[in-house]
């Protein structure tokens, strides 16, 4: 059987034992995406866990959020909604940019979308600070808190994705039109945290 | 004790022809080859059973007598709860993921996992659990049983608790990342003359099982991080004096916990649909039915959870609901056992271990299922709710399930993992001693169950005293069972007949390559030539043209997809062995080395 070169850009992201060989040399395409998506299928789960917990919650309460909870700041999380819908859109041109062979293009794109993270990460903080109740005020804080703090943890491993990424980047030729799934993964990823934070947001906000 | 295992295993193989094959450091290594981390896992689960067992023994040792005499009553609500954790999610959920992860690959003519490296990391992830959990007794170990309910886990032994949470956590990470693998694995990297409906039984029994994993483990973290909250944070998501809710926290903890079951057994459904053909050396009866009642299994296991909660305030039409669907399960439970036994009838039986263990899989499982048909009745579940009933259905469903499914699978692939045949006599005898333990231990709780005794309990009515000291004699026979099976394996291991590549004539590919398997499982690209359990078939008697033309087409198909072309010698050489593999009539000596065994001790 014909085993075929070692590809470095494909070592640094071996997904075949000890990196030497393919499978048989049968293309699988798919398979190392297939596993991001069912993976985060299952990270989903989680927060659906939380969602349903926080769900009977609600409607188990005779008022909500319960009778003194101060009022919600919807200024500062809208914008922070606005920035991360937008990264997504901009993390989608990281992925543009490297399947034309654009490394530099990939590599700004990323960079903004870092920032707009960053933005949203203190943003929440900022929230944080200065929101008039605590952790353990009433049930609907302890979920605020709780659900939006492990969403922001989502959102620092996506930063932390794209800035390995980007740091890998820095090899010549590491990424290309053909090996950019890092990349794909981490966008995938990014798109998941988005989808998350509009339902959140809705829940725990507008509704 | 293991570690002479793993070394007499890498002295077998260092001996072997293969210029790749494993050195026994290898098994103590980050290795990424999923024949060493399967084995690394099935040893690891191994201990952890034999610890489990020792606590088990230990309460039952409580349980001897009517008085809480023997250990304190804290240490003994420590002993149950570390007990139950251990054997799920150290001993079963991983037993199983091991034997995923050395078969999968072999039986799909896959060279590796399709991410070796996450397996790697699914694999240490056990015993960093297993360790965490229990060095919880060093101050104090969780006593709130494995369920963890609030409110009773927010006040009793809360370091232990919080161990406890961060260690199922980790175990639960390890499982999901497991299944993410087993899944992608199984759905891509079948070699290109295998579709689904040709694979063995075992991979279908994974993708169901990898589907209720990544459905419902997620569910329990959720869980647990907000019970986390509460105990180290003060919230009270679950606590009744902060306006929480404890029955919120017994619907995400059932929402995994009852799939759980499933993904307990149904691995092993798959085991014993691949031991009981081979062994009966027949064609398995509704492949398709099995294959398919899989995943009906699968769906109706994540949506009846509340049938754990029929004392807990649920109001009436949800528990008609929950009584029905919980019923309808029994559907393609029995549409397997009753496969399974149509498999057998009428087969030329090789009464090996492997089988007997299968046999005594489907007669304790049978009955585990009818008392559970019996509790999912809302009013027999209320007057035996949290009675020795429902410890007698769970042992019957997981130890005469699960347990006595992995010991199948262990017999079964012990020649292919070692290389070396496993003493058939002491297999027998550790059968006996395991199936009669375990009757005299867990059948007369049924009785314990319908009079009333409590579980979790140290003291109890006298009443029930010499009940009670059956189950101990039936606990320390199950306990002294292990020592002829861990003393077989090391011995067999060691001094063992060389097995060959395919003792049992098997027909599924695992069986196709050497014992134990090279690194990269096989030379080249597998062609399928058969299905995996068509023994006697007319297409396969016919062992001339038909099967020549088959295995051309299948040849044709890898080619075509690879671009590897099929060498003429290649396949030639596959058809010989198929042709050797499909006298379904010939016998196999197993017995021989039962007999040298004997003059050897």
């Amino acid at each position: 059987m014909q085993i075929p070169a070692i590809d470095p850009a494909k070592t640094a992201l071996n997904y075949h034992h000890e990196g030497e060989v393919e499978a048989h040399g049968v293309e699988h395409p798919d398979h190392r995406m297939l596993g991001v998506i069912v993976f985060l299928c299952a990270e989903g789960m989680i927060f659906f866990g939380m969602f349903a917990a926080y769900l009977i919650y609600r409607a188990m309460a005779p008022a909500w959020p319960p009778e003194g909870t101060p009022d919600r700041e919807l200024l500062l999380p809208g914008i922070n909604t606005v920035i991360l819908i937008a990264s997504s859109f901009v993390i989608h041109n990281a992925d543009t940019a490297i399947k034309k062979n654009d490394a530099a293009g990939m590599r700004n794109w990323l960079l903004v979308t870092i920032a707009m993270g960053a933005v949203f990460l203190f943003g929440q903080v900022y929230e944080y600070a200065h929101l008039e109740f605590g952790l353990t005020t009433n049930l609907y804080a302890s979920c605020f808190y709780v659900l939006t703090a492990f969403h922001g943890l989502h959102v620092t491993l996506g930063v932390l994705l794209m800035v390995a990424v980007v740091w890998r980047s820095r090899a010549e030729g590491h990424y290309s039109s053909e090996h950019h799934f890092g990349i794909e993964a981490t966008e995938i990823y990014w798109h998941f945290v988005d989808v998350i934070w509009i339902v959140l947001f809705l829940l725990l906000y507008i509704l | 004790m293991t570690q002479a295992q793993f070394q007499e295993s890498a002295n077998t193989e260092a001996r072997g022809t293969a210029p790749a094959d494993r050195h026994w450091r290898d098994y103590f290594t980050f290795n990424t080859d999923h024949k060493v981390i399967g084995i690394q896992y099935l040893v690891t689960t191994f201990i952890f059973y034999l610890i489990g067992g020792v606590m088990a023994t230990l309460v039952r040792t409580e349980l001897a007598t009517p008085d809480s005499d023997f250990v304190p009553p804290e240490l003994y609500n420590s002993l149950f709860t570390v007990h139950a954790t251990v054997m799920i999610f150290l001993w079963i959920v991983p037993a199983g993921a091991g034997f995923a992860n050395f078969l999968i690959p072999l039986m799909i003519g896959a060279k590796d996992m399709a991410f070796p490296r996450l397996n790697a990391i699914a694999f240490w992830l056990i015993p960093v659990g297993g360790v965490l959990l229990l060095s919880s007794f060093l101050v104090g170990a969780p006593q709130a049983g494995w369920t963890s309910y609030p409110p009773l886990s927010l006040v009793t032994a809360q370091a232990g608790e919080e161990i406890w949470i961060l260690s199922v956590l980790i175990l639960g990470t390890s499982s999901i990342l497991g299944a993410v693998n087993f899944a992608v694995t199984i759905f891509t990297m079948r070699v290109p003359s295998m579709g689904l409906n040709d694979m063995p039984l075992f991979c279908w029994a994974m993708i169901a099982t990898s589907a209720l994993t990544l459905i419902a483990t997620p569910v329990l973290a959720a869980a647990l991080i907000l019970l986390s909250f509460d105990l180290l944070a003060g919230t009270a998501f679950f606590n009744p004096t902060g306006n929480g809710d404890p029955i919120v926290y017994q619907h995400l903890f059932w929402f995994y916990s009852h799939p759980a079951v499933y993904i307990m057994i149904m691995p092993f459904f798959g085991v014993i649909s691949e031991v009981l053909p081979v062994h009966s050396r027949k064609p398995i009866f509704g492949y398709l039915a099995i294959a398919y009642s899989s995943l009906a299994i699968s769906f109706l296991g994540l949506i009846v959870w509340a049938h754990h909660m029929f004392t807990s305030g649920t109001p009436g039409w949800l528990r008609m609901f929950f009584m029905i669907t919980t019923m309808i399960i029994a559907v393609p439970t029995g549409i397997k056992i009753f496969s399974w036994l149509a498999t057998i009838w009428g087969g030329k039986l090789r009464l090996v271990s492997a089988m007997l263990f299968g046999m005594g899989f489907i007669s304790t499982f049978v009955l585990g299922g009818i008392t559970g048909i019996m509790v999912a009745s809302v009013p027999f579940d209320i007057h035996v709710h949290d009675t020795y009933f429902v410890v007698a259905h769970l042992h019957y469903v997981l130890f005469g399930g699960s347990v006595f499914g992995i010991y199948a699978a262990f017999y079964h692939w012990f020649p292919k993992m070692t290389g070396r045949m496993i003493n058939e006599f002491w297999g027998r005898v550790h059968f006996v001693l395991t199936y009669v333990g375990f009757t005299v231990t867990f059948l007369p709780m049924h009785a314990l169950g319908m009079q009333g005794m409590p579980r979790r309990v140290a003291m109890y009515d006298p009443k029930f005293t010499t009940i009670n000291v059956i189950c101990t004699v039936g606990a320390y026979m199950l306990a002294v069972s292990t020592i002829p099976f861990i003393i077989n394996v090391i011995w067999s291991w060691r001094y063992g007949p060389k097995a060959g590549d395919n003792p049992w004539q098997a027909l599924s590919l695992e069986w196709m390559t050497t014992s134990p398997p090279p690194i990269e499982n096989f030379e080249g690209v597998p062609v399928l030539a058969t299905g995996p359990y068509d023994y006697g078939m007319e297409k396969i008697q016919n062992t001339g043209e038909r099967l020549r033309l088959k295995l051309r087409e299948n040849a044709t198909r890898n080619a075509q997809k690879t671009g590897i072309p099929i060498a003429e010698a290649q396949a030639s050489t596959f058809l010989g062995r198929t042709a050797t593999l499909v006298a379904p009539e010939s016998e196999v000596n197993v017995d021989s080395p039962a007999d040298e065994s004997q003059d050897g001790e």
